[in-house]
């Protein structure tokens, strides 16, 4: 029987950036904040110390296990779906602060024409240059609304970096400077400028000095130490929901964060309003209800869309019949995505195990539609970037394609090029597909019985036609480079089921149309007034960026919007057709 | 004289192999002394050192792999993989297999946080899973953060430890068949030629392609090497110097700067952590 707790004005399931925005802000508001984290609670001295590529890279220390719940996964809907079993095959980050800790800090704002991408291509291409089948839309809200979110999400992140010289108008430069340019950046650099590009700094959530952010959270200067992307930062200085937002909304009384809070259900019997939310305390197995005036779910994309099935909210999408919304519009950067060239280099020898998760280059020469698709057969496009990670001494096995993968030439190949091989990729966009979707999957279940998510997804054309553009144009760069020997990458012919990038949306899109769309352009939902879904579940497509900056501007829009609804009540937006 | 060093220890393995009448054919058959051998000709070193190597020693035993036999078939197919060279030591030396016998005997090997939740389908999608990316390593987003091993959907009811002792007696099996005997007695060129019959996804198994097996044999051989010495494996950081890697360090800004290729000593998670 679910112990029933004292209603509070808003609860919030997931502590990543999303969550954690959402919990700052409305603390700091004064409202009564209850944050649900499923996994273990973590603070920065669980990653201090503690550097270890096999823990955190090989077992994959930080992310969900997946024993107790996972997704299915199949290409086409006559398939039976199969479960992503390891964590060889899925991210999802998991404990305090999520998938925001573990992330490498690549910083890039969406462009105004994803925000707006079926409009600008219809203006600029005409209505054919839109396949039949492909379901973008314009996602309900402009660049220039969204600018004032980024620049106030780039502050409390303490974002290094320098303005996109092609990039979209900007209110103020980056709070902090560009992280150093290593040699290998360099090398990117100056092989782009010779062939025309506009190559700059990666902007970055590494934060290149000390810096104190507009709430008063202190981040350190990197050290460039090289275990970033994958672990937590050693030192306080790569910008995540630990070191910024949950201590922020920690500063109020009125803020309670609950760890092992596993959430089953919103609470929801019809109408235009949900209860709260009902979870499990994984410690003990005691169930609770927790009632709110506000429900924000804030969880990875996969949970936010699960929830909302479980609890029969929405109108879920029927590919059949292609109408329906939750569950639209699967998207994100599998492994047709950063497809590019890898150079070797016979005579350099580059300090490549130093680096931090956002160190590189790029350019956005080919991003989103900054260069002419008139005659290419795909629209939309992606960053090129050249990034130094940092490598383990796992990681740096790499041999050219034509050397053997195990013995003794590979051993010797394996050595010698450990330090002497750099990538370029092309980060390319993913446009929606009225194929690609998630539902309930009908045959496997979690810990408590329940049906896992069942993501449904193939490529198409346009998938393998900007991969094979992007690899071309990193080819060229890496020749530009001075490579020895250059491996082009392979184009897989499908889907392979390896979700290994953290970067999947889509399901619970935002838009201007309730028939189209799930949420409003404050992440609030069409059909239920105070349940707000923030996330990259709001992407209507996925556009040729990292996500994660979006994401977080996003959950500062959201908050204003529950704060507005706190105070006034109803929906935030006149729906498209209502208007 | 380091290189004399070298020649000496190389000339005492030999002989200690010879005496022992350990190995028969080209390899040293990765015995359930391959920690003890190690340890025997470094014993010339300072007597610092020799406590350390005696503390080493005795974690190395068998926990996982309870048959002898298993344990040193393992330890000769991973030798192939990393074999001792002009380069450097080989995965015997690096402690490789008392790094997978550990693994598997700990959450890795029994896919504690894995989904094995039945039902597990054995069907033609299944077996085209595993065979899928024979070819290219690692490739989206984890192209440059993850060692390049290949990732097949992970679909059988087996779990790590299971295929491995699976994997290694149908090792032998094929030894025997292929060369009528056992695969620690088989010359190198012949253990090759087992291993690549794996690789190639030409063997089968129960429950499990063979070229899953390979996959992960060949992943944990690197995680051996190349993983911080306190898992067991890259013995004295000698896989670190080999790759000139210097472990965990509080800054690289210096190295990442410097346009000249900076060689440092290694440094383990212990020195980092102390």
């Amino acid at each position: 029987m679910a112990k029933k707790l004292d209603k509070v004005d808003v609860v919030v399931v997931g502590t990543g950036w999303a969550g954690g925005v959402i919990s700052a802000e409305l603390a700091k508001a004064g409202k009564k904040v209850v944050a649900l984290e499923r996994g273990d609670k973590k603070n920065i001295e669980d990653y201090t110390g503690v550097k270890d590529e096999l823990r955190f890279m090989n077992r994959y220390q930080m992310m969900q296990d997946l024993s107790h719940e996972t997704i299915t996964s199949r290409n086409t809907m006559d398939e039976q779906a199969l479960p992503v079993r390891t964590r060889d095959e899925m991210m999802a980050g998991t404990d305090t602060g999520g998938g925001g800790v573990h992330w490498a800090g690549a910083v890039y704002r969406y462009t105004p024409y994803d925000f707006e991408i079926y409009s600008k291509t219809v203006d600029r291409y005409g209505k054919d240059k839109i396949p039949a089948g492909m379901t973008i839309q314009d996602w309900g809200i402009t660049y220039d609304e969204m600018e004032k979110y980024y620049d106030r999400f780039e502050k409390t992140a303490g974002i290094s970096g320098e303005a996109d010289p092609l990039g979209p108008e900007r209110s103020n430069d980056y709070p902090n400077p560009p992280l150093k340019e290593s040699r290998p950046v360099r090398l990117f650099k100056d092989a782009a400028k010779e062939l025309g590009y506009h190559p700059y700094q990666v902007a970055s959530a590494n934060v290149s000095q000390q810096y104190e952010n507009p709430d008063g959270e202190t981040l350190n200067a990197c050290m460039y130490c090289a275990f970033c992307h994958y672990y937590g930062c050693d030192f306080g200085a790569k910008s995540d929901p630990l070191m910024t937002v949950i201590p922020t909304a920690q500063k109020h009384d009125n803020f309670e964060l609950r760890t092992q809070a596993y959430v089953r259900r919103v609470l929801y019997d019809g109408g235009n309003k949900a209860k709260g939310v009902m979870y499990v305390d994984t410690e003990t197995g005691q169930e609770f209800e927790q009632p709110a005036d506000v429900v924000v779910l804030a969880a990875f994309t996969f949970t936010n869309n699960r929830l909302l099935m479980l609890s029969e909210i929405g109108k879920p999408y029927n590919p059949e019949s292609r109408t329906g919304v939750i569950g639209k519009n699967f998207n994100g950067q599998m492994n047709i995505t950063f497809l590019g060239a890898r150079g070797f280099f016979k005579d350099k020898k580059f300090n490549l195990y130093g680096g931090a998760g956002a160190l590189g280059g790029t350019m956005s020469d080919f991003a989103a539609d900054n260069f002419d698709h008139s005659d290419v057969d795909f629209i939309n496009g992606g960053a090129i970037e050249l990034r130094q990670y940092g490598e383990g001494a796992i990681t740096s096995n790499r041999v050219p394609k034509d050397s053997p993968n195990w013995g003794s030439e590979f051993k010797k190949n394996a050595n010698f090029y450990a330090y002497r091989n750099l990538t370029t990729w092309y980060t390319s966009a993913i446009m929606s597909w009225w194929h690609n979707y998630m539902d309930l999957d009908p045959t496997y279940k979690d810990d408590f019985g329940d049906p896992l998510l069942r993501v449904t997804n193939k490529y198409t054309d346009q998938d393998r036609n900007i991969a094979k553009f992007g690899i071309d144009k990193c080819t060229e760069i890496m020749e530009k480079m001075g490579a020895d020997i250059i491996d082009k990458d392979e184009i897989p012919e499908e889907f392979d089921h390896i979700y290994q990038g953290g970067h999947y949306a889509g399901g619970v899109i935002m838009g201007d149309d309730p028939e189209t769309s799930a949420v409003n352009n404050y992440l609030q939902m069409w059909d239920v007034d105070n349940l707000f879904v923030v996330g990259g579940s709001a992407f209507p497509h996925f556009p040729g960026h990292h996500p994660t900056v979006t994401i977080g501007s996003l959950a500062y829009r959201a908050a204003e919007g529950i704060e507005k609804y706190l105070k006034n009540g109803g929906q935030l937006v006149k729906g498209k057709q209502e208007a | 004289m380091a290189d004399e060093n070298k020649e000496k220890t190389d000339e005492s393995r030999r002989r200690f192999i010879k005496n022992t009448g350990m190995v028969a054919g080209g390899v040293v058959g990765g015995s359930l002394f391959g920690g003890l051998l190690t340890s025997q000709f470094q014993d010339d070193s300072d007597t610092q050192t020799k406590n350390k190597e005696t503390t080493q020693s005795l974690q190395e035993a068998r926990t996982f792999f309870s048959r002898k036999e298993d344990f040193e078939t393992l330890a000769a197919a991973t030798e192939r993989i990393l074999p001792k060279d002009d380069e450097g030591p080989g995965a015997i030396e690096l402690g490789v297999p008392f790094f997978i016998d550990k693994q598997l005997s700990g959450s890795w090997g029994t896919n504690a946080k894995a989904y094995m939740k039945d039902p597990f389908y054995q069907n033609r999608q299944t077996q085209e899973y595993q065979h899928k990316d024979t070819q290219q390593n690692k490739s989206g987003p984890n192209t440059s953060t993850q060692a390049p091993s290949r990732t097949p959907r992970y679909q059988t009811r087996l779990n790590r430890g299971d295929i491995y002792i699976q994997g290694l007696r149908r090792m032998n099996e094929v030894s025997q068949k292929k060369f009528d005997n056992k695969f620690t007695d088989l010359e190198a060129d012949q253990q090759d030629e087992v291993l690549q019959a794996f690789d190639n996804g030409e063997i089968n198994m129960k429950g499990v392609a063979g070229i899953t097996f390979f996959n992960l044999l060949r992943q944990m051989t690197l995680e051996g090497a190349f993983s911080d010495p306190v898992y067991g494996g890259n013995r004295n950081m000698m896989g670190w110097k080999m790759k000139e890697y210097p472990g965990p360090r509080m800054s690289y800004t210096k190295q990442v700067t410097s346009d000249e290729f900076v060689k440092m000593e290694p440094k383990s998670l212990r020195d980092y952590q102390s």
